[in-house]
């Protein structure tokens, strides 16, 4: 392909172009280059887009199709698939292990954004509060240190800290006298665990989004409340949260989308466990698909959940309408 | 939203916008305080897990937990080393975790740069689809995948980890936001100067992208240095493990017998992900915060 040959003017508009073309009105060489250039740019663009277009299509967009068109076959990968229809959702849905592991993560969710949400925006107020900027550093790095953690590891850390007779969980509440908790040997108390092994990992994340939205609002508005006589948690109530908002719907957004993806907790820590009192949609999928080969169940299953966190989400921006306040 | 705003927004040398005359429900002291319980709280475990690594395994459990180990010893490590190619592992991860960070910064660079400055055709449908793909969790589409991958040959291949990996939605919206916030004029001038799209890549607007690419290649970094479902799922020789998939058959073999050789195990694995918590703090920390607002 020449870059030189001189082509027609391309029928869209092309504001660079445009805009050089007035300068250089009447000379034709240079005309001729830009139009090379026209096409330089095509061609770049071309090369640039290529690695990201193709494999995000090739591993996104394809595997979303082929979840929907798997979910309707019956395949085990050694015999050839075979037409199921609806039948795999009527299994699923009928599937006690399934329908137990879609409460499971429905609870694990409300309880860990809550606990993560509530957490997260107490310190960041409480961060944001006077004191000398070193320590302010010192606390954020703190809040944050655990995001940067493996989940698969520190949850084998967790197994031990939440240990029934040994763990120094246990023995942190025995000394402000709270009996022993059996954590990770009764249903309620291994939900506790993966919850608090969870949130303390994550919290660090709405965190660091608080600390960003409280510094974007401005100075005078709390000045102005201080000199209306509002004061400590009023003042925050009144003002502080409908000025955060935004935040507060973006930290929910993300927290509820990764919280009902939660994997390696419950998998290292419970094993969904006892019983199927942890097991998660997410581990439903892999134990469906890559221990039982049913390709077609596990897919139901995902686009399951893939519909539930739409779902969700959507939910959330409409109410958001009426909570969410954009100054 | 700006690079300039994306980098204040997090940035510490702020006064705190509640400072000076504002009077908060709690003393300064309690509040101090209070903070500090919770700084100690979230970091407990990790130094819990740093000390016991050093303890016998006959005092591992003691209680109430030593900080300080009585009789501190690298057994524990040396454990390790002879329970599990820690080596080949720490190998496989860093191979894995370089080359998609490298590979991330290399297409995440040129699709944000393509989206932010050149123009063409379906731009906007096709930069709506990178940005709807955003949405799609990854253990929604594993099973596809998983057979994509086996039909190319790249099950238990960490190849299948990496090219996967590549393309990155978020990478991608970073730099085209990255981008957008250089100057136009530069591009401009060195076209007048006869420079074609490519050199004004190269030389103009490349070499002030790095910033950018930083943050890009920290989180890359930091997710899959971490990663366990995909590899869990795709790597099933001993061989091909990385860390992560290590450590936890490390416990899966051990029982509760040696704990410490397990935290130790836990405590070698963390090191790089805190070297670069450490000397990439910001840029992870601007990364994280952006991933949220523009989701």
């Amino acid at each position: 392909m020449t870059n030189t040959e001189i082509r027609p003017v391309p029928p869209e508009p092309v504001p660079t172009r445009k805009t050089r073309m007035a300068r250089d009105a009447g000379k034709a060489s240079e005309s001729a280059a830009a139009t090379a250039r026209t096409r330089g740019t095509r061609l770049l663009a071309v090369l640039f887009l290529a690695p990201t277009v193709v494999g995000i299509v090739v591993f996104t967009v394809v595997p979303i199709v082929g979840s929907v068109v798997l979910s309707l076959f019956q395949w085990d990968v050694i015999e050839d698939p075979r037409w199921a229809g609806a039948a795999n959702y009527r299994e699923i849905l009928t599937d006690s292990t399934v329908l137990i592991s879609f409460r499971n993560t429905l609870v694990f969710m409300v309880l860990a954004v809550a606990l993560q949400l509530l957490i997260a925006l107490v310190l960041a107020i409480t961060v944001n509060g006077r004191m000398p900027t070193w320590l302010r550093s010192v606390f954020r790095s703190a809040f944050f240190f655990p995001l940067v953690l493996s989940a698969a590891s520190i949850s084998v850390v967790m197994k031990y800290l939440f240990n029934q007779d040994f763990g120094p969980v246990n023995w942190l509440l025995g000394t402000v006298g709270i009996p022993s908790v059996p954590w990770l040997t009764s249903e309620n108390g291994a939900m506790a665990a993966v919850i608090l092994a969870y949130v303390w990992q994550q919290f660090g994340f709405s965190f660091l989004l608080f600390v960003g939205g409280l510094n974007n609002i401005p100075k005078e508005v709390h000045e102005a409340a201080s000199l209306d006589g509002a004061s400590g948690l009023r003042k925050h109530l009144a003002i502080t949260l409908p000025l955060l908002s935004p935040t507060l719907l973006v930290a929910s957004v993300v927290g509820i989308i990764n919280a009902l993806q939660v994997f390696e907790q419950p998998y290292v820590l419970t094993a969904g466990g006892p019983g199927d009192s942890t097991r998660t949609v997410v581990m439903v999928i892999y134990e469906t698909a890559f221990e039982q080969l049913r390709f077609g169940e596990a897919s139901a299953v995902g686009v399951l959940l893939f519909v539930l966190i739409m779902a969700v989400t959507a939910l959330q921006f409409r109410l958001s309408r009426r909570y969410v306040h954009y100054q | 939203m700006s690079t300039s705003s994306l980098s204040g927004s997090v940035s510490g040398s702020l006064p705190s916008p509640a400072g000076s005359r504002i009077r908060h429900g709690l003393a300064p002291w309690a509040r101090i305080a209070g903070l500090a319980l919770c700084a100690l709280l979230t970091l407990g475990p990790v130094i819990w897990t740093v000390s016991t690594s050093l303890r016998t395994p006959a005092e591992s459990f003691d209680l109430p937990p030593e900080i300080i180990p009585t009789d501190p010893t690298v057994d524990a490590y040396r454990g390790v080393f002879d329970q599990i190619d820690v080596w080949l592992y720490a190998l496989n991860s860093t191979l894995v975790t370089a080359l998609i960070a490298v590979g991330q910064m290399v297409t995440a660079g040129l699709a944000g740069y393509a989206f932010a400055r050149l123009e063409f055709r379906f731009k906007k449908p096709l930069f709506a689809l990178v940005l709807a793909t955003m949405m799609v969790p990854l253990q929604v589409t594993i099973v596809p995948v998983f057979l994509e991958l086996k039909a190319m040959g790249l099950t238990d291949t960490l190849l299948g980890l990496i090219v996967p990996a590549f393309p990155t939605a978020f990478g991608t919206f970073l730099m085209r936001q990255y981008f957008l916030g250089m100057p136009k004029d530069l591009g401009e001038a060195a076209m007048i100067d006869g420079a074609g799209p490519w050199r004004v890549f190269r030389s103009v607007y490349a070499p002030l992208a790095a910033p950018g690419l930083a943050i890009v290649g920290v989180l890359a970094f930091n997710y899959h240095w971490n990663e366990f479902f995909r590899p869990l799922i795709l790597e099933t020789s001993t061989e091909n493990l990385t860390l992560p998939l290590g450590l936890v058959s490390l416990q899966g073999n051990l029982g509760t017998g040696s704990i410490s050789v397990v935290l130790a195990g836990v405590v070698l694995s963390m090191i790089p992900a805190v070297v670069v918590f450490v000397v990439g703090q910001r840029p992870l920390r601007e990364g994280i915060t952006s991933a949220g607002v523009n989701r």
